[in-house]
Parts: structure tokens; C-alpha cells; sequence
């Protein structure tokens, strides 16, 4: 560099100067590149980024125990678990439920522990409104008295651990899984265990879309990119039409479609192909068949496009080597269309998942996918802790399958045209 | 790029700040946000209360539905951003939403009412009695021939065949169960507060399960009824009666195992709009308002008072006419506000599976 800065005649204040300079100009340029991205990264931030960590942590982070029950909770700090609390902690419990009562907060007390002790809620209810009569001890005897609950140790052990600020509980109770008093993992008794089932449910659905939107979109976009640009277009509309008009009016016409005395039913009973009106809507096949139709054009056109830019020479050289031609087809042309492929099935999977009007207009109650149990836990349950657990983990499915899709097709090979 | 992310938090602070900053809107007194059932009943209550007592007083009402949720209340009073002010609720909900502070307590003396004068007045004191309905079923009578004649008969497939259409909730549904399978109206809710006797609900369900159509809004049984989706319905008794008089459907209700219950005006605690809430509970409330309203729906008025002035064309096809009040599920609502979130909780993963 110094013999450089020599042989241009440059003293050593001159290079600095320039180096200065220079590096003011690049400064000026970086600011003003993070200028023109600053708002599309603000809105990323507030729109995505705080939302989202916002619903992890609403997954694990649940403070109302400790809120309501603070003098409960010091209580059971020291509590091992093994046999029941000493007064001291009964004494608390007496206390806390009063003051709970009074302050009409119970409810939340209540609320938060009947998610792990079905039942419990009316019994805290009742404990909080007879705790507020009790002046002098023994505690102990005194609540047992009120419910048999409190002298149950499983009681205390999930009063323990949901007095902690964060919990397992919504994620476990989203897998279909729980703590017993000591602890242990085990599963949800099988009446109220559905999520695993959902979640399942949920993917089987999204796979089998995705299935059908390539079986029926692949021939449809090899048919568009080789036809005469005239009739293409024309296609092309007709596709496009449908793409461009509402999730939720084309959701409806299926349902109007698919009822018993639908257009559908009424036609195959005509055709005396029928003589009852076939289960249509409210089942599997309805909520396919809608999902289906909807996602097509987002498998359709990457396929289409990647299509488009295969030259049909390929084919013709391989046809003229001596190829058939399904061989030709086959080892040449699908090869070339996998980008598109991958591409298009990747986003009609990914959105299948997240479905939630479709299922609930057309699907039966054994339809519904988590979207539906998300909604379901926030609207008629109030329970945001399990709809950010389920969300959470149907993020992190999501995640994990596009990990092993990156893995088996590469992400790098995905074309969009 | 180290100055990014001070830069970022300077902005949002400075977005926050505008946001806490911006003057609430004066709460105007005459503002007010009504939720209700929607279809055939908000029509009703539209006509009879909102419309008129906007014209006397020149409040602004804005309407909303909802389908019962009292997790929508406690979702608004627990982030403290009420934005319903007046909220038209069932007896369960009035008593369970009490109990844990989300309503506000009644002050019978600002609302300048009787509470005496009131059926019911004395069952929740976070409410006003409004009117009385009943849940029943009912049928289209020239697709069932014979059609039903009692509650057991929703559980009849062989002598009623075609889908049913219930509500997507357990409640009534699991004391219809439990009617048909041969428990006595008295012990229904002594049956329902045993986990067997919950099982053995669900186990009836389940016989009939595969053929029913869930519905979530009140206006939907009529429409399933009359499309022919399915062959009986239960719904909230004026919603037949209004498809039957307003659309001329041939529907006839089956009063047999009638399930009544009051609704009630109600506000969630901490409504900015508190004063005017009271205003608009209060006019709605009077005998003149309540027996106009049963010229549209047929519900039974809580106002004593507004007895006399109701028809005599209206009192037949109320839920309390003598005629229909032979075979009577008396709701138990206190088992419902104590037991509803797990019964509900129950019945959402047995209708998942």
C-alpha cells in the first residue's frame, strides 16, 4: 500500500484524507440504503416479528396464579411435594381465595386451574366465597372441610406449578399430554385428548389437497404452455378468474353445490345414478373437493411458468436420438418442470394448513383443522395460552417440514418461473 | 449498522408514544354499542327498542352480533378494552359472568325499575331481565307425516328418519339425552351432576351423532328446516315463529320437553359508555317497549306490567301459554354457570373425534 500511495505522489495526511472521505461518502450511501429499507423492516418488525414472539411466549408465559395467589405461592416454595402442605400454606390458600373473592378475581384463579382439574372451578368458586367467613385457624381442617379438594395432593402440586410464571402446561396440553402430582408425563384421558388427532387430521388433509391440485394442475399447465398463445390465454383466464375472486364466495357456491338438495344431488338423482341424496357437504370429501379447487391455480401456475421457459427442442433431440415418447417425457421434459413442481406444491401445502373458513363452512365436525381449534380456543374458550401453544407448534411442524422438504428437494432448485 | 436497532426502538417508541398520546375520543353520551343474537330476535329488539329509542332520545346505536360467547365478554374486560356496552346474554352467562366480576353490578335505583315488577329479577344481580324464551324442536309438517310429538322423538331414527340440526353446545342437548334415555324430568339435573351421568348423556348423543348438523347462529335451523338439509330442528322457539308468520314456513314446534330461559340485558364491567348503557336498559325495559316487542318475536316479556297490554293472537304462541307448558325442562342455570366451560370443553372434543 505505502509504496502504492508513493508512486501516486501522496503524502500520508493526503491519504488519510482521502480514506476519510471516502469513508463518509460510504457511510452517506448506507444510510441512505437503510433509509429506503427502513420502513418494509419496521413493518416486518411490528406486523411479524413482535406478533409472533408475542404468541410463543403467550405458549408458556402465564402469571395469573402468582397474580392472584401470591401469598400461596411463597407458601409453596418450600412445599416437597411428598405429603400435604403444612398449615402455614393452608393458612395462605384461606387468605389468598378471601382476598380473591372480594377483589372478584376468583374466576380467573378458577378459570386457570379447571384447565388441568376439570371441575375444579365451581369448587374455587364456592372454597373463595366460604374462605371469606373463616376467621381463626386451623386452616388445615377448615378448607378440607369447605372441599374435599384440598386435601387432595394433586390439587397442591398443580397449584404449585402453575404458580410458576412460566409453564409447560398449553404445550404439553396441546400434544395431548399432562403432569401427573409427581410430576410424571402422562397422556390426556381419551375423552378430552383430540389435538394430536387434529393435527394429524390437519395434515392429512393438506397432503391429500396438494396431491389432487398436482394431479389435476399438471396436465392443465402442460396443456397451457403448449397450446397456441390465442387459445392459452383464453385458458388462462379461466383459470385465472376463479384465482381472482374471494376465498369465501367461492367457499359458499361449494357450499351451495354440495348441499342435499343441491345442485349436484339434485342432478345425479335425475340421472337415477342416486335414488338418496349423497353426503356431500359436511364431510371429507366436500372439504377436499372445496380446498382443492380453491389452491389449484397456486400449484398450477409455478408449474405453468417453469414450463414456459422449457425449450421444446429438448424434447425434439431427444425424440430424433431414438427417445418414445413417454421416455422422452418422462427422462427429459418432467425432470425440467420438478422446480415448478416443488414450488407450487410447497405453497398449496403450506396454505392448506392454515385453512380455516373452508373446513368450518363445508367440513362436519371431524373436518375441523387446528385453525378451527385456534379459533375455538380463543373466541369460545378464552383460553390464549392454548390457542398460542397450538399455533406455536403448528408453526414449528411447519418449519420442521420445510427442513426436510429443503433437505429432499432443495430449496435452491424452486423456481417460480 | 450497529446504530439499527437503537434506531428502531427510538421509532417505536415514538410510534407508541402518538398512538398513547392521541386524546381518547370524548365519550359521547350518546353513543352506544348493542350486542345481541342477530336474525329474527335483533330484528325484533331493533324494532321495539333501538330504532325508537334512537328517535326520542337521538342516541347513535351501533349494532353487533354474537352467538353467547362468554369468553368474547371476559376477553374484553380482562385487556380492558370494553367496547361493547350493552350485551344481551343468557341466564348461564349473567350468573358465571357475575360470579367472576366481568359484569357490572345492577343498580336498580339509577336504572329507576322495580326489580319486583321483573320474572326472574332476583336470579342474577349483574343483569336485567328481558324476556323469556324456550329452546325447542320443530318440523316441517309437509315432510314428516306424522311428524314428532315428544323430545324422545329427536332420538327416534327408525320412526323419524333425516338429520338433525342441534345447536353446537351442550347445553339442553345433554338433558334432551338424558330425557330420552328414560330419565325422569325431576332427577335430569341430579343424573347431570354425576361424571356418569355425563357419560351416559354423551353415550345417547352418540347414537344419533352421525346424522346431525351442528348450527352456531340462531338463523340457521330455520334455513337447514326449510332447505331440507334436515328433518327436525331445535332453535330458540321465536325463530320458528318467525320463519312461520314472516316466510309462511309450514314448521310446527313440538312444546314437549320446551326448555325455557331467560335473556337478559347486561354490561361488561368497565364500559366507557356506562351511564348511557343505563339510559338505554332502563327505556327498554318499561311495559310499552317489552309489549311491543312481541308483536315480532314470540317471547315472553320479563315486565309484569307489560302482561296485559300483549294480544291474545301473540299469548298462544308464547313459551308460558298454558297449551304449551305440559311437559316443562326446567333449565337449571346455576349447574350450567358452574359447570359450562367443561361441559363445553367436553362436547368440543367429543364432536372433534
Amino acid at each position: 500500500m505505502t509504496a502504492i500511495a508513493e508512486n501516486f505522489g501522496l503524502d500520508i495526511a493526503e491519504r488519510d484524507a482521502l480514506k476519510r472521505r471516502l469513508r463518509a461518502v460510504e457511510r452517506g450511501r448506507r444510510l441512505r440504503a437503510l433509509a429506503l429499507v427502513l420502513p418494509l423492516f419496521l413493518f416486518i418488525l411490528v406486523s411479524f416479528v413482535i406478533p409472533i414472539g408475542e404468541l410463543l411466549r403467550n405458549a408458556v408465559f402465564d402469571p395469573s396464579i402468582r397474580a392472584n395467589m401470591p401469598q400461596t405461592v411463597t407458601a409453596l416454595a418450600a412445599w416437597d411435594g411428598k405429603d400435604l402442605p403444612d398449615e402455614a400454606a393452608f393458612a395462605a390458600l384461606a387468605a389468598d381465595l378471601a382476598a380473591a373473592n372480594k377483589a372478584k378475581t376468583i374466576a380467573l384463579i378458577g378459570k386457570r386451574l379447571n384447565y388441568e382439574l376439570s371441575g375444579i372451578r365451581s369448587k374455587i368458586l364456592v372454597s373463595g366465597r366460604k374462605a371469606a367467613q373463616l376467621t381463626q385457624g386451623p386452616y388445615k381442617e377448615a378448607m378440607i372441610g369447605i372441599d374435599k379438594i384440598w386435601g387432595e395432593r394433586e390439587t397442591w402440586a398443580v397449584l404449585k406449578r402453575a404458580g410458576a410464571t412460566y409453564t409447560s402446561f398449553y404445550v404439553l396440553d396441546a400434544l395431548d399430554l399432562g403432569l401427573d402430582a409427581d410430576g410424571a408425563l402422562t397422556p390426556t384421558p381419551a375423552e378430552r385428548a383430540i389435538y394430536v388427532t387434529v393435527f394429524m387430521r390437519t395434515l392429512n388433509i393438506s397432503l391429500t389437497v396438494t396431491v389432487a391440485t398436482l394431479l389435476l394442475g399438471f396436465p392443465l399447465a402442460y396443456l397451457l404452455a403448449t397450446l397456441p398463445t390465442r387459445t392459452s390465454n383464453l385458458l388462462m383466464i379461466l383459470v385465472l378468474l376463479p384465482f381472482w375472486t374471494s376465498l369465501l364466495v367461492r367457499t359458499t357456491a361449494w357450499f351451495v353445490l354440495l348441499q342435499d338438495n343441491g345442485t349436484i344431488n339434485d342432478m345425479l338423482q335425475a340421472l337415477h345414478l342416486t335414488s338418496e341424496p349423497l353426503p356431500l357437504i359436511f364431510s371429507r370429501f366436500g372439504t377436499v373437493v372445496a380446498m382443492t379447487h380453491i389452491q389449484l391455480p397456486f400449484t398450477l401456475l409455478p408449474i405453468y411458468s417453469v414450463m414456459k421457459t422449457i425449450s421444446p427442442s429438448y424434447v425434439r433431440a431427444g425424440r430424433s436420438l431414438g427417445a418414445g415418447p413417454f421416455y422422452a417425457f418422462w427422462r427429459i421434459y418432467f425432470p425440467l418442470t420438478v422446480p415448478g413442481i416443488a414450488a407450487g406444491c410447497l405453497l398449496t401445502f403450506i396454505l392448506s394448513l392454515g385453512y380455516y373458513i373452508t373446513p368450518a363452512l363445508v367440513g362436519g365436525p371431524t373436518d375441523q383443522m387446528v385453525s378451527g381449534i385456534i379459533e375455538r380456543a380463543m373466541n369460545s374458550e378464552n383460553n390464549w395460552g392454548k390457542a398460542s401453544a397450538l399455533g406455536g407448534i403448528l408453526l414449528f411442524a411447519t418449519l420442521i417440514l420445510y427442513f426436510i422438504y429443503n433437505r429432499l428437494v432443495g430449496i435452491d432448485k424452486i423456481r417460480l418461473g | 449498522m450497529k446504530t439499527l436497532p437503537w434506531l428502531c426502538a427510538a421509532l417505536l417508541a415514538g410510534v407508541s408514544a402518538t398512538a398513547i398520546s392521541v386524546p381518547k375520543q370524548a365519550s359521547a353520551e350518546d353513543t352506544l354499542t348493542v350486542i345481541s343474537w342477530g336474525g329474527a330476535y335483533q330484528e325484533s329488539q331493533r324494532k321495539a327498542f333501538m330504532e325508537p329509542y334512537a328517535k326520542e332520545t337521538g342516541a347513535k346505536i351501533n349494532e353487533g352480533e354474537y352467538n353467547g360467547e362468554i369468553a368474547k365478554i371476559r376477553a374484553m374486560v380482562e385487556s380492558k378494552s370494553v367496547t361493547w356496552d350493552v350485551v344481551d346474554v343468557d341466564t348461564q352467562t349473567a350468573l358465571a359472568a357475575c360470579a367472576e366480576g366481568t359484569l357490572e353490578t345492577i343498580d336498580w335505583a339509577k336504572l329507576g325499575l322495580d326489580r319486583s315488577k321483573f320474572i326472574g329479577g332476583d336470579i342474577a344481580d349483574c343483569a336485567v331481565p328481558n324476556i323469556l324464551y324456550s329452546t325447542v324442536i320443530a318440523y316441517d309438517t309437509t315432510k314428516l307425516k306424522p311428524g314428532p310429538t315428544k323430545i324422545t322423538d329427536l332420538f327416534d331414527m327408525q320412526k323419524f328418519p333425516g338429520k338433525r340440526a342441534l345447536q353446537k353446545s351442550p347445553f339442553v342437548n345433554l338433558e334432551w339425552a338424558l330425557i330420552a334415555d328414560g330419565v325422569p324430568m325431576a332427577d335430569i339435573y341430579k343424573v347431570l351432576n354425576t361424571p356418569e351421568g355425563v357419560d351416559r348423556a354423551f353415550k345417547k348423543l352418540d347414537t344419533i351423532k352421525k346424522d346431525v348438523v351442528w348450527w352456531e347462529s340462531g338463523a340457521q335451523p330455520p334455513q337447514l328446516l326449510a332447505d331440507g338439509q334436515v328433518a327436525i330442528a331445535s332453535d330458540w322457539n321465536g325463530r320458528f315463529f318467525d320463519a312461520v308468520k314472516k316466510d309462511k314456513k309450514p314448521f310446527q314446534i313440538v312444546w314437549d320437553g320446551q326448555a325455557p330461559d331467560y335473556d337478559w340485558w347486561a354490561m361488561p364491567k368497565g364500559t366507557p359508555n356506562l351511564d348511557a348503557a343505563y339510559k338505554f336498559i332502563a327505556w327498554s325495559s318499561q311495559p310499552g317497549p317489552m309489549a311491543e316487542q312481541t308483536k315480532y318475536i314470540s317471547y315472553g316479556p320479563a315486565n309484569k306490567d307489560a302482561g296485559p297490554n300483549i294480544s291474545a293472537e301473540v299469548l298462544k304462541d308464547l313459551p308460558t301459554a298454558p297449551d304449551n307448558m305440559k311437559n316443562v325442562l326446567y333449565v337449571d342455570p346455576q349447574f350450567w354457570a358452574d359447570n359450562g366451560d367443561q361441559l363445553r370443553e367436553r362436547f368440543n372434543a367429543w364432536l372433534s373425534k
